[in-house]
């Protein structure tokens, strides 16, 4: 009894009504595929364009711009770079513009989130400094590294800021207050100088003034002028020097934690002058998401409008395909109904395969796609980016492909009468 | 018990312009496990008689009892399982799938009738057998002769057991040797006790029936040489 419940109900002639299980859909699906294998898989083609351009195109285009974040993210979302204001109407409300403060440095390290800050600012005394590596060198001569090299100024901060490695020290707050005859040697010119050891305390002349190297610089993340050039205490070089010139007014680098930079670039302006703020222009890393979304709209713009047309393409001629099965196959169909087929099942057994043909087109699109994806990151050295919310559909806008093309073809292949067909 | 077909008042008019009565008004009764021949002309209405026996098409009007159940009226759904569960068909044609052994031939007829499909190859094989196709079980159709196509074609026909038996022209694709094969075939079917319905115009397959009608002009006459029903 419990059996017969389970059965489906009779007709009045008895009769069970027909059936096509999804499972004799299944097979009979790839038995109609396989038994014209090289038409099936030109058919494929288009979809397999479509959908592995689709996937390929956003692959790239996440790994790519992924590339993108995350250089950002380890240096430049952690950097504020703070200027003097160049406003005119700001010189002019004031005697003159004041430059940084003395403690500089300690204001801002004082914030929250700094790890360090230090301003700086190349020294041009009108004239190309002089720089030996013994004195008494005249200018332009052999011996005189000056010409390609530069002279600096920058504040104990700084040196942290732009976190070089280096060989011996960096001269510290003690030699900035006592404005000490010591520098740190940027590595390229430390070599030119013939410069490598640091305990001799081998000594730079610069103008025919002696300073102490304290330190050889290399691999600095930010500022790399100074590795060609010679690094003074910034007091020591105002003694000398005198404060910046306008032409080269100092600047200030802020390393920060991550995620604290937009905030700092707010803070540090009220922090070095709580009554002029405006003396100051922190400038905050670019939004990251901003940078990355340029890149995203400047490629996959077009690449997608090629993957829609070859997606097209590709349901045209499964769309195609279907339906020259259906006319090849019109005998068959007139059997299939004699043989207890209804009409919706012969529409099933072409929907299904067309749906399938865009399935598996989808499938070897997307494996094709992530493939490319992952070739490209390797031999770029790049970390590749797949999202998984574009790459596990893939397949299923094949199939909707498929399903699609194969909706006409198959209403008209259940439209055949079965007497008709039968005749031929 | 009752007649595996009836027939009343059958009438197949196609629409026209012009209107062609193809059928006018057909009376048969044919009994369990009759083997009966229809002959007749070209054009006298022998396929779409067929067609209405078959459930392939609709008459017009009158009375089509199948097994004592009225089937001139059901609808699509119903006809399409009528078809699939009590009706076999044999073709002139064979219509079998050219990519499909002869086993799957034959298993194709279980597709659409909840045969369950553990047993399908087995029942298949066997009905094989009884057509005396044993060593062609795996042959594509492309590689058998006449004979043995509409020997696996019988073998499809036959898989469900169906009440009736339709044979369009069974011979008309074979060499008469061949043809004698297969009515062999059919004639031991018979002896099973199914009820065979063969249209033909050969008379020798006609003779090999225990009863011919002929078909002239959409009407039924007895046949001059027949025994009655
Ligand atoms: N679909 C149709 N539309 C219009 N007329 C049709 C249709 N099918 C058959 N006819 C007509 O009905 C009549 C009977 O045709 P049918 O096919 O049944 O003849 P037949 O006895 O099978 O002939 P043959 O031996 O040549 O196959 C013919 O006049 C034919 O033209
Ligand atoms: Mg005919």
């Amino acid at each position: 009894m419990r059996f017969r419940l389970c059965r489906a109900r009779r007709f009045g002639s008895g009769a069970e009504p027909s059936h096509f299980a999804l499972w004799d859909i299944t097979s009979e699906t790839l038995a109609g595929l396989t038994q014209r294998p090289g038409r099936s898989l030109l058919t494929m083609l288009g979809t397999v364009l479509g959908v592995g351009a689709f996937v390929a195109v956003l692959g790239l285009t996440s790994t790519a711009s992924g590339q993108i974040g995350h250089r950002f993210t380890v240096l430049a979302a952690t950097t504020v770079t703070v200027t003097l204001a160049e406003d005119e109407s700001n010189v002019a409300s004031s005697d003159h513009l004041q430059g940084f403060p003395a403690d500089a440095d300690a204001r801002i390290e004082r914030l929250n989130g700094v790890v360090s800050a230090g301003v700086w600012w190349p020294i041009t005394n009108n004239a190309q400094p002089v720089i030996s590596a013994a004195p008494g060198v005249w200018a332009g001569t052999s011996e005189d590294a000056g010409g390609s090299a530069g002279l600096y100024a920058a504040s104990p901060g700084l040196l942290h800021s732009i976190d070089p490695t280096v060989r011996g020290v960096l001269f510290n707050a003690f030699h900035d207050a006592r404005g000490e005859q010591v520098c740190v040697l940027g590595a390229t010119l430390a070599k030119r100088l013939g410069i490598t050891q640091i305990d001799t305390r081998p000594a730079v002349f610069v103008n025919d003034v002696a300073y102490t190297v304290v330190g050889i610089i290399n691999d600095v993340k930010q500022v790399p002028d100074l590795l060609t050039g010679v690094t003074i205490p910034s007091r020591t070089a105002e003694h000398v020097y005198g404060p910046p010139p306008g032409n080269s007014p100092a600047k200030m680098l802020i390393r920060t934690n991550l995620g604290a930079a937009p905030l700092i670039a707010k803070q540090a302006p009220i922090a070095l002058r709580p009554e002029q703020p405006h003396d100051f222009v922190a400038i905050p890393p670019p939004d990251p998401h901003e940078l990355r979304d340029n890149v995203e709209v400047d490629l996959t713009g077009l690449f997608l409008v090629l993957a829609g047309i070859c997606l097209i393409i590709g349901m045209v001629g499964i769309a195609n395909t279907t339906f020259v099965a259906v006319l090849e196959r019109t005998a068959e169909i007139g059997l299939r109904r004699a043989l207890g087929a209804r009409a919706r099942h012969i529409a099933a057994q072409f929907l299904a395969e067309s749906t399938v043909l865009g399935l598996i087109g989808g499938l070897v699109g997307t494996a094709i796609a992530v493939a490319t994806v992952l070739i490209v990151a390797l031999t770029k050295n790049w970390t590749a980016v797949l999202n998984p919310a574009t790459v596990i559909p893939a397949p299923l806008i094949g199939a909707g492909v498929g399903l699609l093309a194969g909706l006409y073809p198959s209403v008209r292949a259940a439209r055949i009468e079965p007497q008709e067909a039968l005749r031929r | 018990m009752t007649a595996a077909i009836t027939l009343h008042g059958i009438t197949r008019t196609f629409p026209g312009p012009p209107p062609i009565e193809a059928l006018r008004g057909i009376d048969l009764t044919v009994p369990r496990g009759r083997y009966l021949a229809i002959m007749g002309p070209s054009g006298a209405g022998k396929s779409t008689l067929m067609n209405v026996l078959g459930l392939l098409d609709r008459p017009t009007d009158g009375v089509y009892e199948l097994d004592g159940v009225d089937v001139a009226g059901i609808g699509e759904a119903e006809r399409s399982a009528v078809r699939g569960q009590r009706i076999g068909f044999v073709f002139q044609a064979f219509h079998l799938l050219p990519h499909r052994s002869a086993l799957e031939n034959v298993m194709l007829a279980q597709l659409y009738n909840r045969s369950p499909r553990s047993k399908r190859a087995m029942r298949s094989r066997r009905v094989l057998e009884l057509v005396g196709l044993t060593h062609r079980l795996h042959a594509l159709p492309a590689t058998m002769s006449g004979g043995e196509r509409q020997r696996v074609a019988i073998a499809r026909a036959m898989v469900n057991e169906p009440s009736l038996l339709l044979c369009d022209e069974p011979t008309g694709n074979l060499d008469s040797a061949t043809a004698d094969a297969v009515l062999g075939v059919l004639a031991e079917v018979h002896t099973s006790g199914q009820t065979i319905v063969v249209i033909t115009h050969d008379p020798q397959v006609a003779a090999r029936a225990e009863r011919t009608v002929v078909i002239r002009d959409g009407l039924l006459h007895a046949s001059e040489h027949a025994e009655a029903p």
